[in-house]
């Protein structure tokens, strides 16, 4: 189990490939990324805050619980906080199953437990002001398929 | 016990944490000492519905006990990934 959370840019292809490199017998890896969106060309920085301490504590936790659930050689996370330019990469999760149907599921519970239940926070910057990003109600009626 | 807020609580309240000498039973008597001490906190705490709280790192709420933490933070819900 890999959890990062830094301030760094960090190459999507370097982190799937060392991931895939170190798994034996995994016969399936699902990665998903997530991306500074510019909703109509309005943004001039991505502000992510977090709470240091409890943020990777969270983040194992979550880890720890997909592990539980599904049959995963490993999991990665690695969030980035900072000021972020559109289209630049925020945070990633990779899973390793020996099937594919855990590492998908696995990946998606991950990423639905860690948009409510990690604390991080979102400022947009932007032509028109700033402003928090506030959390949608999807995002948590999400965890209840779990 | 150290008090952090995160987000629109840190900037409405103007810093990043207090240190607090308390008394306080549960996070709900803590809000309710802090919203007593300025115009700006009880702006901040106005409304519980739209804050969370963890107690020692770990998300709680509003009625969790205080005995013995050291360290509560007042944010708004998450929103990572």
């Amino acid at each position: 189990m890999d959890i990062r959370v830094q301030e760094a840019a960090f190459d999507l292809g370097d982190e799937a490939r060392a991931f895939a490199a170190r798994q034996s017998g995994m016969g399936a890896v699902v990665t998903f990324t997530g991306i500074v969106r510019d909703v109509g060309g309005r943004l001039d920085v991505m502000e992510i805050e977090h709470y240091p301490g409890m943020t990777e504590r969270a983040l194992t936790k979550i880890a720890q619980e997909a592990r539980a659930r599904w049959s995963l050689g490993d999991v990665l996370i690695v969030h980035r906080y900072g000021r972020l330019r559109a289209d630049e990469t925020i945070m990633m999760v990779a899973t390793a199953a020996r099937h594919r149907a855990d590492a998908f599921q696995a990946a998606q519970f991950l990423m639905d437990y860690l948009k409510s239940r990690a604390p991080f926070w979102k400022k947009e910057h932007g032509r028109d002001g700033a402003a928090w990003v506030a959390a949608r109600d999807e995002d948590e009626a999400a965890l209840d398929r779990w | 016990m150290d008090v952090l807020y995160f987000a629109w609580v840190r900037e409405r309240i103007g810093h990043p944490r207090d240190r607090v000498d308390t008394q306080a039973a549960t996070v709900r008597d803590l809000v309710e000492e802090l919203r007593a001490r300025e115009d700006r906190y009880a702006a901040a705490f106005a409304d519980l519905t739209a804050l969370r709280v963890a107690v020692d790192q770990e998300l709680t709420d509003f009625d969790a006990p205080l005995a013995g933490a050291r360290e509560v933070a007042f944010f708004p819900p998450m929103t990572g990934g």
